[in-house]
């Protein structure tokens, strides 16, 4: 499977830079409207043809894609060093703070995660700017994902704790902080990166399900969810098959992202 | 089971607390479109505003919450202008239809494809199987809706299909490790035949965390009910959480995320409950 992990990477690296070279690739800006030419089919001017208020898909796509690309791996970020803290902290501690901090955490599972996240999402402002929303919904997704590798990383955190290289630290006089920062986030970074990388395609997932029931990122700004929500419109016998292409991609996205892990640092 | 009870009720308490704070902190709380009745009197509006002035104290707020929702009051929905219990009752049967046949499909399916997988140890089936579910877990719950949508498929059939990936592949990998237990393969080398493996030898040592899976797909299910119901135009409560949402309802769907919850702590306690025993009678 080496070769899969490594036509996923350099699928992926080649999609983020077209994505960053946005503005230099894409034939317009993603909220200019051709007025004349709405539903168009793919053109020279237009390679995606243009969407139902004349904007052009193709830049709509690189667009949407820069901004799941960019932002949901910042969400895992935020979940995996927030799963690092809790986890970490309630793992190495043990005993009472162990007992309750995995309490909460199994309070946060238990909740169902669409139904938290639509509940959080219509506390905060819905009438906000594009970038505030984007910003706002990927926050949302990085402040509550953090439960479930929270417990992978205390579980993980509880036997470093009783290992030998840590009770030799300690016979050899390192206090908690150095206990930690020196010996057990070190042994700890393969957890999390693989639950950063499992965090990524986890996010982008949840961001086109908000996004396609208009929970997500606000209009004009494209995202995966605004993208998807076009296939709303789509029908079979029109023929347009280049409605599918952001389907497409989005799936080639979300299983590169699936084959970067090995088989040994995916959960069972 | 007391334990379990408890921790149920528990977890039931800590998040109406936090539901309660959800709805006490929500914008637009305490203000009442009544007060623009112009016919009223500034005496009557003082009056109005002096019956909720209790609630303004968020832990009053919280037991008089509390006490309405052990007489089985829910409150009202400000959108729909409807009690919640009853709006509850009138859709709950209809998600809990959609999501039991979801699994059913989902598990047999799912499981089914694992064990034929395992048993046959056929690559061209694992290599099927994996590619299916490979595109199956890349699409949202919500994409799959609206494919159901275009292509005019029976929308309770949906839950199925976003269950069966994530069934397959934990069986699947159960089952292959289950099967390469020195015990199984000592069976096998004696001339037993599959299902007697299957049976008796590799379905007792996966049990307990295949039915601890079984309580983890009830809040998938539940989850993918909120795109399944809205798009397709299903009156269940995932529906009824998206309206609310978009309506910023956020007393309905407190009470909502509160109703899922505990029937999928119930889900995964009774789960729980039966892997336990499955392994003391294993013993």
């Amino acid at each position: 499977m080496k070769w899969a992990r490594i036509t996923a990477i350099v699928f992926l690296l080649t999609v983020s830079a077209a994505c960053l070279l946005a503005d230099f690739i894409a034939p317009a800006p993603y909220a200019h409207q051709f007025r004349e030419e709405p539903d168009a089919s793919p053109s020279r001017q237009h390679p995606l043809g243009t969407d139902d208020l004349g904007r052009d898909r193709f830049s709509r796509v690189l667009y949407g894609t820069r901004v799941s690309l960019l932002l949901a791996p910042a969400a895992a970020l935020l979940s995996s060093l927030m799963a690092a803290f809790i986890g970490g902290i309630a793992g190495f501690s043990g005993g009472r703070v162990e007992r309750w901090v995995m309490a909460g955490t199994d309070l946060f599972l238990s909740l169902p995660w669409l139904f938290l996240l639509i509940t959080v999402r219509a506390l905060l402002p819905l009438n906000v700017s594009p970038i505030v929303s984007v910003l706002i919904t990927f926050a949302m997704l990085g402040c509550l994902g953090w439960a479930g590798a929270a417990r992978i990383i205390c579980a993980d955190a509880r036997a470093l704790a009783q290992s030998d290289f840590i009770l030799l630290a300690r016979a050899s006089g390192s206090n908690g902080f150095q206990l930690l920062w020196r010996h057990l986030v070190p042994n700890l970074k393969p957890v999390l990166y693989a639950q950063f990388w499992i965090s990524v395609p986890v996010f982008i997932l949840t961001e086109a399900n908000l996004g396609i029931l208009g929970l997500g990122v606000a209009e004009p700004l494209p995202s995966w969810g605004s993208l998807l929500r076009e296939l709303e419109g789509f029908s079979a016998i029109s023929g347009q098959a280049w409605q599918l292409v952001p389907l497409i991609l989005f799936i080639l996205v979300v299983s590169s992202f699936h084959l970067v892990l090995t088989k040994e640092e995916l959960p069972v | 089971m007391p334990k379990l009870v408890a921790k149920i009720l528990i977890t039931v308490l800590i998040g109406g607390f936090l539901g309660a704070t959800l709805v006490r902190l929500a914008p637009g709380f305490g203000a009442d479109e009544e007060e623009l009745d112009a016919r009223l009197s500034h005496r009557s509006i003082e009056a109005m505003r002096d019956t909720r002035k209790n609630e303004g104290n968020l832990f009053v707020f919280y037991f008089g919450y509390l006490n309405r929702l052990l007489h089985g009051d829910l409150g009202n929905s400000r959108t729909l202008q409807r009690p919640v219990s009853q709006l509850v009752a009138e859709r709950l049967p209809e998600t809990l239809k959609s999501v039991a046949l979801g699994l059913a499909l989902g598990w047999s399916a799912g499981f089914l494809l694992a064990v034929a997988i395992v048993m046959s140890r056929a690559w061209y089936l694992d290599l099927l199987g994996s590619l299916l579910v490979g595109v199956l877990l890349c699409l949202p719950a919500a994409v799959l809706a609206l494919l159901f949508v275009l292509a005019q498929a029976p929308a309770r059939f949906l839950l199925g299909l976003v269950v069966f990936p994530k069934i397959f592949r934990y069986s699947r990998n159960l089952l292959a490790r289950s099967s390469a237990l020195p015990h199984v393969l000592t069976a096998r080398a004696k001339g037993l035949g599959n299902v007697r493996v299957l049976v008796w030898h590799i379905l007792p040592t996966a049990g307990p965390q295949l039915l601890a899976l079984l309580g983890v797909t009830v809040s998938v299910a539940f989850t993918a009910a909120i795109p399944m119901e809205a798009l397709c135009d299903m009156p269940g409560i995932g529906q009824l959480a998206w309206k609310a949402a978009l309506g910023r309802d956020v007393a309905l769907l407190v009470n909502l995320t509160m109703i899922v919850t505990l029937v999928t702590l119930t889900a995964n306690s009774i789960s729980d409950v039966m892997g336990k025993s499955f392994r003391v009678s294993e013993a």
